[in-house]
């Protein structure tokens, strides 16, 4: 039987197995969830249904960085065989551990994921995820090595290796961020390069937003199908959710995972088809289990069969988080991890924005912030000292290239929300 | 075909499952491992009614069958080979065999010939011994006897009870091959066992079971590269791959 067609009814009763297991793993074996579960009152044999999952409370990303980087593992160290660390550059690091099982499954959801995108094994399929995508890199590199796809794992940053690559080797399947897929896309359109000189047909983008008219210019200039897949960090990236050829939502892998949606503000569930935050369950993580993690993606579930035939949930393409965290150059920050740095600077907190474009193909993050001191913009040099300091600092620690413009006092409105900061043109 | 979902079964005020959710597929060969005393018996004896659950659903073929009595509950097809054998130990090989048909009322007669046939084919020494005492075979015969008495009852789904207890390694292979054969002939199993490698060897899926709860549920192969399950259940036997 394909589990991805299995009944509703049959899945039901699958997730109730793992998941009773799952909490009764998290329970004995993971300190947290011990504490959280005794505050409430609850043991694991009272999980008599699924429904009852809304009883349990949240995990946040905090908790899990509380916990970093071993005090939320299920097993014994020696048992691990792989640590995955996330998002360093996000402020407070956080760890995805895999047992032997762990790493399996995860080799076998992504390859499921890619088979739906259409790869197999007579593909070739060359994967770059620029910037902090090493987790991604590992996670397509197995699954489509166990496809039997042969594989490019490349490294080459820039379009026109990249494309040099895609021409000598005939690949068939390009794997990585949409904002690489752009940059080829861009240098592919502006070129009036020959289509025909490439092979490409399918390509899986993602990691960071990106539009329909980002799909339709990527799928136009490269001449290929561009489908979107489902990460998260703290579950060590892709194998999620992806979407087939159908691309009418991104199938979610059920039968490893409990989607819910719930309203940011009340913790309510909500029902199908209204928006509201993602929130995920692991049902078979022997290392880091997982109970209701709050993604901070927002999205919309629905349950309808797609007409591919697999009954798994799907979940709308992600256009955005609900807390403030920026993607952009493959790399992920905190607009409070910015104020830091020209605080730190300047000696006291500038007003200040963050601008994302997207020119070219190439993303540019523009600070423009507010001049704090008595200087005044006919120092030129002394700001531009400070300029290039803070531009310094926050390449070491976001590891994204800025450009600062340093304004003077009263020329930025005042921003009444701090997720306002960011200005995403892209 | 079969689904138990979060249920519930005591012994007077102790209780030996708690919220025990498995199922089992069509055709599948599913083992249910753990240690003594952790309620894989008493799984078997609530599927078959000898100890209905408290709480929660048993469901055969799409039927509750949780309130169902065990006399009831044989007559959809699930046949059980109980722990210890339980044979009618001053009774013949034959009747032994034939008891097991009784289920099927009135049907028997129209079976019971090809069916004895048939397991005589399987174990050619039932029926060397027909005659004989079922008390004076040894335990691998008797094994096979259990088994063979199950099968006249023309079961869909065999609930197996520690098939290995009491026997000699090479006698536990022949038996353990002859239950990995049924799968060939559409027959579904639950297996209950205490040595997890012989019932994971020849296991499908498998499902573990610590102190009346599932632990943890996989595919045979990833059960025994479970490090818990290892450490737990296969013994000495297990090698690293350093070892």
């Amino acid at each position: 039987m394909n589990i991805e067609m299995i009944s509703r009814d049959e899945l039901a009763q699958l997730q109730l197995e793992r998941l009773q297991s799952a909490l009764f793993r998290a329970y004995r074996n993971v300190s947290f969830y011990r504490k959280q579960f005794d505050a409430s009152g609850f043991v694991p044999e009272d999980m008599q249904a699924l429904d009852e999952l809304v009883n349990l409370s949240f995990t946040s990303r905090a908790d899990i960085c509380a916990g970093y980087p071993y005090d939320m593992l299920a097993v014994p160290l020696r048992e691990v065989v792989r640590l995955q660390n996330s998002t360093w550059t996000a402020g407070s690091p956080a760890v995805c551990a895999y047992t032997q099982n762990d790493m399996r499954h995860w080799v076998e959801l992504v390859s499921r994921y890619l088979a739906a995108a259409g790869v197999n094994r007579d593909d070739v399929v060359q994967i770059f995820f620029s910037g902090s995508g090493l987790n991604s890199s590992l996670g397509f590199h197995s699954g489509a090595e166990k496809i039997g796809a042969a594989v490019i794992p490349i490294s080459v940053e820039g379009a026109n290796d990249q494309l040099a690559v895609m021409q000598d080797f005939k690949t068939t399947v390009v794997c990585g961020t949409a904002s690489d897929a752009l940059q080829l896309a861009e240098v592919v359109s502006k070129r009036g390069m020959d289509r025909r000189r490439l092979s490409l047909r399918v390509g899986i983008f993602g990691r960071e937003p990106w539009s329909e008219e980002n799909r339709k210019f990527i799928e136009e200039s490269l001449g290929i199908v561009a489908l979107d897949h489902y990460s998260v960090s703290e579950f060590g990236g892709p194998g999620i959710a992806g979407e087939c050829d159908c691309k009418c939502g991104l199938h979610i892998a059920e039968d490893h995972f409990i989607a819910e949606v719930i309203d940011p503000q009340t913790g309510k569930v909500l029902p199908d088809g209204t928006e509201g935050e993602l929130v995920l369950t692991t049902l078979t993580r022997e290392a880091l289990p997982l109970i209701r993690y709050r993604t901070r993606d927002i999205t919309t579930l629905t349950r309808d069969v797609c007409s591919c035939g697999r009954t798994f949930a799907r979940m709308n393409r992600v256009k955005n988080r609900n807390d403030g965290l920026v993607i952009a150059q493959g790399k992920r920050f905190y607009p409070q991890q910015i104020a830091a740095i020209l605080t730190n600077v300047q000696g006291a907190k500038p007003l200040f924005q963050i601008v994302i474009e997207r020119i070219n193909g190439v993303e540019r993050v523009e600070i423009i912030a507010e001049l704090t001191s008595e200087l005044s913009a006919d120092s030129p040099g002394k700001i531009m000292t400070i300029e290039n300091r803070m531009s310094e600092q926050i390449r070491e620690n976001a590891g994204i290239e800025v450009h600062i413009r340093l304004v003077e006092k009263q020329t930025i409105i005042r921003i009444l929300v701090d997720e306002d900061v960011v200005c995403d043109k892209r | 075909m079969l689904k138990l979902s979060s249920v519930t079964t005591s012994y007077g005020s102790t209780v030996a499952l708690r919220g025990v959710s498995l199922h089992v597929n069509p055709g599948e060969i599913v083992a249910l491992v753990g240690a003594n005393g952790a309620g894989k018996t008493t799984i078997l004896n609530t599927i078959s009614g000898i100890t209905p659950a408290s709480k929660g659903t048993v469901t055969f073929e799409n039927r509750e069958i949780r309130r169902w009595g065990a006399d009831r509950i044989v007559r959809l097809g699930l046949c059980q080979v109980p722990e210890g054998r339980q044979l009618f130990s001053d009774m013949s090989v034959k009747d032994n065999l034939l008891l097991g048909a009784l289920s099927l009322g009135m049907k028997r007669r129209k079976y019971q010939k090809d069916d004895l046939d048939k397991i005589y084919g399987m174990f050619p020494i039932l029926n060397e011994r027909g005659s004989q005492r079922a008390g004076t075979l040894s335990g691998g015969e008797q094994q096979m006897l259990a088994i063979g008495r199950a099968l006249m009852g023309r079961p869909r789904l065999l609930l197996l009870d520690e098939p290995s207890m009491g026997l000699a390694p090479r006698v536990m292979q022949e038996i353990f091959s002859c239950i990995r054969s049924f799968r060939d002939t559409g027959l579904t199993v639950l297996l209950v066992e205490q040595n997890a490698r012989m019932a994971l060897r020849i296991a499908d899926r498998g499902y573990v079971l610590e102190t009346g709860s599932i632990i943890m549920d996989g595919t045979a192969e990833e059960l025994m590269e479970n490090k818990e399950v290892q450490r737990a259940y296969l013994g000495k036997g297990y090698r690293e791959v350093w070892e």
